[in-house]
Order: C-alpha cells, then sequence, then structure tokens
C-alpha cells in the first residue's frame, strides 16, 4: 500500500496562516491594534469619570495665578506669577541639584574611586570605609541626616558662624557674597572665549605637528595658562570691575548676597555622596577590567607613568564605566524628587505637590511631572550614548 | 488557576466604574465610615495614649457614624497629609473629609466636592517667638515662614506680605509636625496657620512660653466636612449630622441629659430625637439618627468642650463658633 505524500503541488503558494513571517506580522498588528484600543478606552474612561465628578480638567489652569511663595527660584518669581511659571520654577530647581549633583558625585567618585586602588594601605581603607557605609544607608535617611542631625543644629541668625566677615553660616543657609559687575567687565567674558578658541586651535596644531614631526609642546598646560591667565591679566589691566554684594544681618536675615538655602545643601550633599559610593565601585572595575599586562606592555615601551594612565588604561576603561555611569546619573536626577521630604522647592514638590494640591489636576499635573523626568533621563542617555560611541575602542 | 486570575484583572480593568452603589450602601456593606482626618492636630485629630483619635475632626466623623450605622465606634480613621486629602476623597479611599479643611469657592466647584457645613470657624493667625519682641503681623518684613504645603494658609500669607509691601521667605512643608520642627529649630521665624492649630502647636514645643500668637487674624478660615459630588443622599446625611448637634445644643439636649430628653413634649426636640415625624427615613437612615448622634457624641457644646474648650488644655473661647442666639455666628436650619 503506498502512502500519498503529504505535499502540496510544488508552485503553489502556502495559505498566509502557514506562514511564519506573515503570522508574526499578523500578531504583531493585532497586539499594537488592542494596546492602542485599550489607551484610548482608558483615556476615554478617565474623561467619562471626571467629569461624572464634576471635576474640572484641561491645562487652562497653567495660565492662573498661583498666588504662592517660593523660597527658591532661578528666575523672576513672584506669587503673582502663573502655575506655568510655578512649574519652570520647580523644574529650574530640579535640573540645579541634579547638574550640581552629578558634578560633585563624579568627582567625589572618581576620586574615591581610584583611592581604593592605592598602594597607599591608610586610604585604600579609607575609601572601603567611604564606600561601605555610603552605599549601605537608605537615601532619605541620608537627606534625613544631613538635613536635621547637621544643618538643624547649627546657630541662629544672629549668632551666625562667620568666615571673614563676608561668608556666614547658620539654620537659615549659607550665605555667600554676590559678585555685582560694573561697566567693561564684558571684556573678561569676551577674553576668555578668544582664550578658549586659541587653545583649542593650538591643540590641533600641536597634535598635527607631533604627527607629522614627533615634535609636541606641551600644549594643554599652555592652554590652561592662556585659558585662565588672559582673563585675569585683563581684569587687572581694567582695574578690577567687580564690586561685592557682601551679605549682613539686618531685621531678622542676612540680607544681600547669594542665599544658598539648608534644603539643598542637605539635598545636595547626600545626593552627591550617595551616588559617588556607587560612581567610585564603578571606577574601580573600570581600572581593573584593563588586564595588567596592558600596563607592563606600556611601561616596557618606556612610557611615563602618567602617559601609561593617560593613553593605556583610561581609554580602555572608560569604555567600561561609561555604560554603568549612565544609569548612576539618572538614578540621581530621579532621587532628587526625594526633595519633597524636607521641604526643597524642587519639580515635585512645587509642581506636583503644592500647584496639584491647589488645583485639584492630579491627573495632568502627575502626567507633567513624569514627562520631565522621562525627558530628562532620555535626554541623558542620549548624550551619554554619544559620549559613549566617541570613547569607544576603535578596532583596527 | 493562573489564567482565571489574570481574567480577573482584565475585568475589573475594563469594566466602566460609571455604574457605583451609593456612598449609603457602600458605608452599611463595610459596616464602617471611612473618614480622612489629620495625623496629628491636638484639638481636631490626633491619637490619644489609648490609640484612639480624638478631636472635634474625628469626632464629627463619629457623629456621622452613628447616624448612618447606629454605632459611633464604626468610623475607620484615614490619616492624610494636605496633599493627599483631596485626592483620598475624590478616588473614593475616604467616605468624608474631616481634616482642618477651608470652605473655598475654587475648592467646592473644581475639585468634584462639596462642602457640608462649618463645623469651626477659624483664621489665620502668626506665631513668633517671644524673644523676638514682635508686636504686630505688620512688623514681619524679611521673615521666613514656616507653613504647610498646599493649604489656603500658603495663599494668604503671601497676599497678605504682598498687600502690606513686605517680603517673606516661604518655608513648605508637608505635614504640620515638620513646620513646628523647623520653627523650633529656628528654621524660620514666624509659623503661620489657623489660629487654632498655632493654639495647639504652641503647647506641643518644649517650652510653650518661648513663642506668641500675634494677635492679627489675617483671613477667614471656615472649616469643614466635605464629600464627593454625586450622591445627594451621602451630602445630606453627613450635612445633617452636624446641624442635628448644633440644632441639639440650641435646643438644650445634651448627651447628659437626652434620655430624659426623649420624653419631653416639645415639638422641636420631638421631631430632633425621631419621636415625631420620620426625617432619617428620607436620608435612607434610622428615625432615632440624632438621638444616637446625641446620645454617643453629644451636641456640639459637649464635642467643642471636650476637644478645644473648656474641658481641654487648649481652653479656647466658643467666640465665633458659639450658637447665634449666644453671641456667635453658628447656626443651624430647623429639623423639620
Amino acid at each position: 500500500m503506498s502512502v500519498s505524500p503529504n505535499t502540496r503541488p510544488v508552485g503553489q503558494k502556502p495559505p498566509f496562516w502557514r506562514d511564519r513571517a506573515k503570522r508574526a506580522l499578523i500578531f504583531q498588528l493585532l497586539l499594537v491594534a488592542a494596546v492602542a484600543a485599550f489607551l484610548l478606552y482608558i483615556v476615554g474612561n478617565t474623561q467619562d469619570n471626571l467629569s461624572a465628578r464634576g471635576i474640572t480638567t484641561g491645562f487652562g489652569f497653567l495660565g492662573n495665578t498661583a498666588g504662592f511663595g517660593i523660597v527658591q527660584s532661578l528666575i523672576d518669581y513672584s506669587s503673582q506669577s502663573t502655575y506655568g511659571r510655578t512649574f519652570l520654577v520647580g523644574l529650574l530647581n530640579t535640573l540645579l541639584v541634579g547638574g550640581l549633583g552629578v558634578v560633585a558625585a563624579t568627582f567625589i567618585g572618581f576620586i574615591v574611586g581610584i583611592a581604593r586602588l592605592s598602594p597607599n594601605w591608610l586610604l585604600a581603607r579609607l575609601a572601603t570605609a567611604y564606600i561601605e557605609t555610603f552605599r549601605n544607608i537608605p537615601l532619605l535617611l541620608q537627606i534625613f541626616f544631613w538635613y536635621y542631625a547637621v544643618l538643624r543644629t547649627l546657630p541662629s541668625a544672629r549668632d551666625s558662624l562667620a568666615f571673614g566677615e563676608v561668608i556666614f553660616l547658620n539654620v537659615r543657609g549659607l550665605y555667600l557674597p554676590e559678585p555685582l559687575f560694573e561697566s567693561g567687565f564684558g571684556l573678561i567674558p569676551a577674553t576668555f572665549i578668544v582664550a578658549i578658541i586659541a587653545s583649542i586651535a593650538l591643540v590641533i596644531w600641536n597634535r598635527r605637528r607631533h604627527e607629522a614631526t614627533g615634535k609636541r609642546l606641551p600644549a594643554y598646560w599652555i592652554s590652561f595658562a592662556l585659558i585662565f591667565g588672559l582673563p585675569l591679566l585683563v581684569m587687572f589691566a581694567t582695574g578690577v570691575p567687580i564690586t561685592w554684594d557682601v551679605p549682613e544681618l539686618r531685621g531678622f536675615n542676612f540680607r544681600g548676597g547669594i542665599t544658598v538655602i539648608p534644603e539643598f545643601l542637605a539635598l545636595w550633599l547626600a545626593l552627591s555622596i550617595y551616588t559617588a559610593s556607587f560612581i567610585a565601585e564603578i571606577v574601580r572595575s573600570g581600572i581593573q577590567a584593563i588586564s595588567h599586562g596592558q600596563t607592563e606592555a606600556a611601561q616596557a615601551l618606556s612610557l611615563p607613568r602618567n602617559l601609561v594612565l593617560r593613553l593605556v588604561v583610561i581609554p580602555q576603561a572608560l569604555r567600561v564605566i561609561i555604560p554603568p555611569l549612565t544609569s548612576q546619573y539618572l538614578n540621581l536626577i530621579k532621587n532628587s524628587s526625594l526633595a519633597t521630604a524636607i521641604g526643597y522647592p524642587d519639580l515635585v514638590s512645587v509642581f506636583a505637590g503644592t500647584t496639584l494640591n491647589q488645583t485639584g489636576q492630579a491627573i495632568e499635573v502627575i502626567a507633567m511631572t513624569m514627562a520631565v523626568y522621562l525627558t530628562i533621563s532620555l535626554l541623558v542617555s542620549m548624550f551619554m550614548n554619544w559620549f559613549n560611541a566617541r570613547v569607544a575602542l576603535v578596532e583596527r | 488557576m493562573k489564567n482565571v486570575r489574570w481574567l480577573g484583572l482584565g475585568l475589573s480593568i475594563l469594566v466602566p466604574t460609571v455604574a457605583m452603589a451609593s456612598t449609603l450602601e457602600t458605608v452599611q456593606n463595610r459596616d464602617s465610615v471611612r473618614c480622612g482626618v489629620n495625623a496629628a492636630q491636638p484639638g481636631f485629630s490626633s491619637l490619644d495614649d489609648d490609640d484612639q483619635y480624638r478631636g472635634l475632626d474625628t469626632d464629627v466623623c463619629r457623629a456621622i457614624a452613628a447616624a448612618a450605622l447606629g454605632d459611633a465606634t464604626k468610623v475607620d480613621f484615614v490619616p492624610l497629609d494636605s496633599v493627599e486629602r483631596f485626592t483620598a476623597l475624590q478616588s473614593g479611599e475616604v467616605d468624608v473629609l474631616s481634616r482642618t479643611t477651608t470652605w473655598t469657592s475654587s475648592r467646592d466647584t473644581t475639585l468634584g466636592m462639596h462642602f457640608t457645613g462649618v463645623s469651626y470657624y477659624d483664621g489665620q493667625a502668626f506665631m513668633v517667638a517671644s524673644d523676638l519682641g514682635v508686636q504686630s503681623a505688620k512688623e514681619l518684613d524679611g521673615a521666613a515662614v514656616c507653613t504647610q504645603s498646599g493649604t489656603t494658609s500658603e495663599l494668604n500669607l503671601s497676599d497678605y506680605f504682598r498687600v502690606n509691601g513686605m517680603t517673606y521667605d516661604p518655608v513648605v512643608f508637608d505635614a504640620p509636625e515638620q513646620s513646628i520642627a523647623g520653627f523650633e529649630a529656628g528654621r524660620c521665624d514666624v509659623l503661620s496657620s489657623d489660629a487654632s492649630q498655632l493654639y495647639a502647636q504652641r503647647m506641643q514645643l518644649s517650652d510653650p512660653d518661648m513663642a506668641v500668637v500675634l494677635p492679627e487674624i489675617i483671613s477667614k478660615e471656615p472649616l469643614g466636612p466635605a464629600v464627593r459630588q454625586g450622591d445627594d443622599q451621602w451630602f445630606n446625611i453627613v450635612k445633617w449630622s452636624l446641624f442635628a448637634m448644633l440644632n441639639a445644643e440650641e435646643l438644650g439636649v445634651s448627651q447628659e441629659n437626652v434620655d430624659e430628653q426623649r420624653e419631653s413634649e416639645d415639638p422641636d426636640v420631638m421631631r430632633l430625637l425621631g419621636k415625631d415625624g420620620n426625617f432619617g427615613e428620607a436620608m435612607g437612615i434610622e428615625a432615632d439618627w440624632a438621638y444616637q448622634i446625641v446620645k454617643q457624641v453629644g451636641n456640639y457644646a459637649d464635642m467643642y468642650d471636650r476637644n478645644v474648650g473648656a474641658g481641654s488644655e487648649f481652653n479656647i473661647a466658643r467666640g465665633l463658633n458659639g450658637l447665634w442666639n449666644d453671641g456667635g455666628i453658628q447656626y443651624a436650619p430647623p429639623i423639620r
């Protein structure tokens, strides 16, 4: 008995549900349609329920007068400003603490990370103790520690700690003198920009000359002297066109100068120190990832120690360091929303806190706040990915 | 089994929530009233030594439970901070919000809630450290002021300083405990809030004599319970629970004599205590609802004295909160 082979005649196409590629496409289309329908349904349902409960919706509230004060703002703000303006003030305060936090955390992190690899026993142990302490205590507790245990115990405004009668520290914050620029000051930043352009040109010229002739100048030192020396020279030549607005005690508080509020100090310290402990570990692992053979090979070429680090170890270590460093930056920026616990006027405190409560527009306000954090995080990732691609090992 | 659970989750998201049971039915099925209150506001809502909530706001909740369920103890207190309170009410997490909340037009019209009456007439004031030697709020130019986030105080404050041509640094916290701690540590010169809260917070200082409350009252702060819009039956129950307490005081019916008064021939008292007419039925509750309130919680005077008045450590005079025929402005529509 012969068995007829279970095959289609050659040349006839299989039905589309037997074709794996088409089947996959159909399922994906179905999934996208289902997700879209679900989102539409959620939005519609939310709107129905909000109007059924008599809750006003929409973004019109952003144009209304806010009517409350904010203690720290980088742009002009008064209680007569709009809710849209409170959004900007909160956003800038978030960016301020996030930006300065990233800078400080990177700085501390690199120093501690390198110190941990130091042949000096004491230094290495101190770095380990730093990392293990600050990495293992919850961030919120550290913020509370700096705010309540350190800054709250400072003396009152009248008994401030004075540093040279120009800088004052008390329970209300840190008071610094503020530079006021007189006419003729414009020359100094102009010189600064010229010096930077000249330095870049010098470095490029020096590199070409080095590749062509093998001779090189200490271009980085010359640039350094240009960038800092020239503006200083111009400043003294023009008779120092800066006056300082020194804070002084008048009435209840110090007036004049720059006030750094204790909420900012506490948050900035806690975020930087906490994140730095993670960055230190990333730096250490990055450096240790470079096999010792590389260093030995470079030394065998009798390269000096600083060049071994700069040309061999660090470029390869950065490749390992940058991706996890990006997540730490993102963590720091997102963690800055803990500001609300101590009353630092960041986006969450000012906008998702006070503004939400005064307007009652919970959905709009929270959606805007989430969109802001998402945007900031994506931008930071984009920049770090670009930077990573720049420093990535070019294989030849 | 797992699939069944997922199906349930899917259904619970997909079924529209428009068709809701009435708040009274929900409360009766649950056999308790969920009431949003302050976590720590002595005189209005704070835990006593036996972990029971005590205060004027919490007694309002108990009165509502006595009316709706016949038992003043059937209240689940939900402590809320000033930022959470409206969302908790809007989302149905609480049935009624009784949390020193000021009745304003914008809250009444845009937040999907209705205030049902005024349980306490308050006004915003300032507390300063005694050693500053400040006599009047007009001398506060340049001061750092602690206040609570998302409150009417925060708004009144900026109006007051602007109108008087003064500046201030706002130091804003989420909870009253934080602002009093900031004041005590010297983070701010001034603590601003409703006068009743300031008196209570002054008692919480390690040395109450270190601070004085300035005489100026800069705003109207009518505090009262609020419910969600769209459920008129529940709105009526909450509204008339408070009115019943005021009417009871006006008619001389107190917690002490309510059983004797039940035999009274006075038609107003008979209507109040459910002997005549059936005003409870129209709201879907028992006929003796007001009797239960007075019996278990007391009339307005009982509640006031026990929590903030002569019988409490705060000893705040009745003032505006006296009855209309006794020098105050508390006035309840009649039960008939």
